[in-house]
């Protein structure tokens, strides 16, 4: 019995630890972030990395996602005679959840994840200590960039998911199903009000945060050796879903 | 690891620190520019302790410092080139015609002349090494800290990396701390050589009273007996 206690508060005081550390992480990535020079080569540089680069997965599940919408959404709506109410249903479901949330998904899967092998790898070939060597804050150069890319680019990425989405369900709806386009879009406009762009948007800024500064937290504090940098990899993509997912349970509730 | 070490480096010369493979030798040059931090005791830099200093001045003071790292660190993104230029773009005012010719001045005194175009993973050992070298040397650093700057090449390029070592600490005249085991090749550049074992300093002497001292320890080592005060697991 004292053994387990030992070991639940052995559990308990380590992650403790680690969300400690974690927040000072991201203070320090933060202040470092608005000191000057600013680093506008590297942040675009990571745009393009996070945005461009993750541009064709996020499409794709995009427009699938919507297509699938497409069908549940109408055998669904169709039970209630409801079904030239597809569009509402799309557009809302896309713009305040599935855009925002399978979006970071996916970039949490294509981006997060390399994200945080390429600052785990710096960590084990002494890169890391290299820039500290060199007088240069490894934090400013490195994380602080990633952070500001991902709060442009997901909002950016999720907007892309949404319009491809909302053009998946159509057409499924529209051209396989038989519903009115004319309805289709009716429906969506007079559903959609800006609170609910709005909260997707937020959600997206607030996902985009998440990302980096986990994917980044667990490369930079990767254990230096293959090992290590594997197990930050995937604890960098676990620990991302599971907060993205909380994270948006506490703004949905907040927002709705 | 560190167990209680007192060393003291003079300036201007090279100071080898040689012994057994996990004694602590790389634990104890990381912490003389304070990328590590001792539990006690203190890191004296001309007087100042660089243990208690505040991030700033901690910059500031890595700012005498260049590293060559065991395996040279170059940053993979970059080019040679990018990656010699980096210390002087980061953290001076030139311009790029001036960071040019500098960063080609360095590579030309490596022996990489021609060769900034190239990335860190199109290397061979010693070419990383010699890179890792220019850039360490860009800053025209005080001290320069080489973490095992031979281990792993074959003994001519090991040779020729120790040559290279001894001729910019001629040229610059910088405070060199070596840490290596490659023993006897090491001793040919170094003033002076330190024994670590047991997670302390056991001998500092000139290379040539060093192989004649009779302190076990050293004893030990140098003949490579597997019997002796030395612990082999």
């Amino acid at each position: 019995m004292l053994f387990l206690l030992s070991r639940t508060g052995q559990f308990t005081l380590k992650q403790l630890s680690e969300m400690g550390k974690m927040f000072l992480f991201l203070v320090s990535a933060l202040l470092l972030a608005f000191r000057p020079p600013a680093k506008i080569s590297l942040i675009i540089h990571h745009i393009k990395t996070i945005g461009v680069d993750s541009l064709s997965v996020v499409l794709l599940s995009g427009f699938f996602t919507g297509m699938v919408m497409g069908f549940q959404g109408y055998y669904s709506l169709i039970k209630f005679n409801a079904e030239s109410r597809l569009g509402s249903f799309a557009a809302l479901g896309l713009l305040r959840e599935l855009g925002p949330v399978l979006s970071a998904f996916m970039v949490t899967g294509r981006t997060g994840s390399a994200m945080a092998a390429e600052l785990g790898t710096m960590r084990a070939t002494e890169q890391i200590d290299a820039l500290y060597s060199m007088a240069i804050n490894p934090i400013k150069y490195l994380v602080s960039p990633r952070i500001i890319a991902g709060l442009i680019a997901m909002p950016l990425l999720t907007a892309l998911f949404d319009v491809v989405g909302i053009y998946g369900a159509y057409l499924i709806g529209v051209g396989l199903l038989g519903v009115s386009s004319g309805s289709y879009f009716s429906g969506m406009e007079s559903s959609v009000v800006f609170n609910d762009v709005y909260s997707g948007f937020l959600k997206s800024v607030s996902f985009g945060f998440i990302i980096t500064w986990v994917c980044c937290y667990k490369g930079f504090h990767a254990p230096p050796m293959a090992t290590g940098v594997s197990q930050a990899t995937t604890e960098s993509v676990v620990l991302s879903f599971v907060l993205i997912l909380v994270w948006d349970y506490f703004l949905t509730s907040i927002m709705l | 690891m560190l167990k209680g070490v007192n060393l003291e480096f003079t300036t201007g010369k090279i100071t080898t620190i040689v012994g057994t493979s996990g004694c602590g030798k790389t634990v104890l040059l990381k912490h003389l520019n304070a990328l590590l931090l001792p539990d006690r005791g203190q890191v004296l830099v001309d007087g100042t302790d660089i243990t208690k200093l505040r991030q700033k001045e901690l910059y500031e003071m890595r700012g005498r410092f260049g590293v060559l790292f065991q395996a040279a660190a170059l940053l993979d993104s970059m080019t040679i080139f990018d990656n010699v230029a980096f210390p002087l773009r980061e953290k001076t005012a030139m311009n790029e015609t001036q960071i040019a010719k500098k960063v080609e001045e360095r590579l030309e005194q490596v022996g990489l002349e021609g060769m900034g175009y190239k990335y860190p993973g199109e290397l061979s050992g010693g070419m990383k090494k010699r890179s890792g070298l220019a850039r360490a040397l860009v800053m025209d650093p005080e001290i320069v800290l080489f973490d095992e700057p031979t281990t792993g090449l074959d003994p001519i390029l090991g040779a020729s990396i120790h040559q290279l070592i001894a001729r910019t600490q001629k040229t610059f005249g910088f405070t060199g701390v070596v840490v290596s085991h490659t023993i006897p090749q090491v001793f040919e550049i170094s003033d002076y050589v330190a024994m670590m074992a047991n997670g302390m300093i056991e001998e500092v002497k000139t290379p040539k009273e060093f192989q004649s001292s009779q302190n076990p320890v050293v004893q030990q080592f140098i003949h490579g007996q597997t019997e002796g005060p030395i612990q082999v697991l």
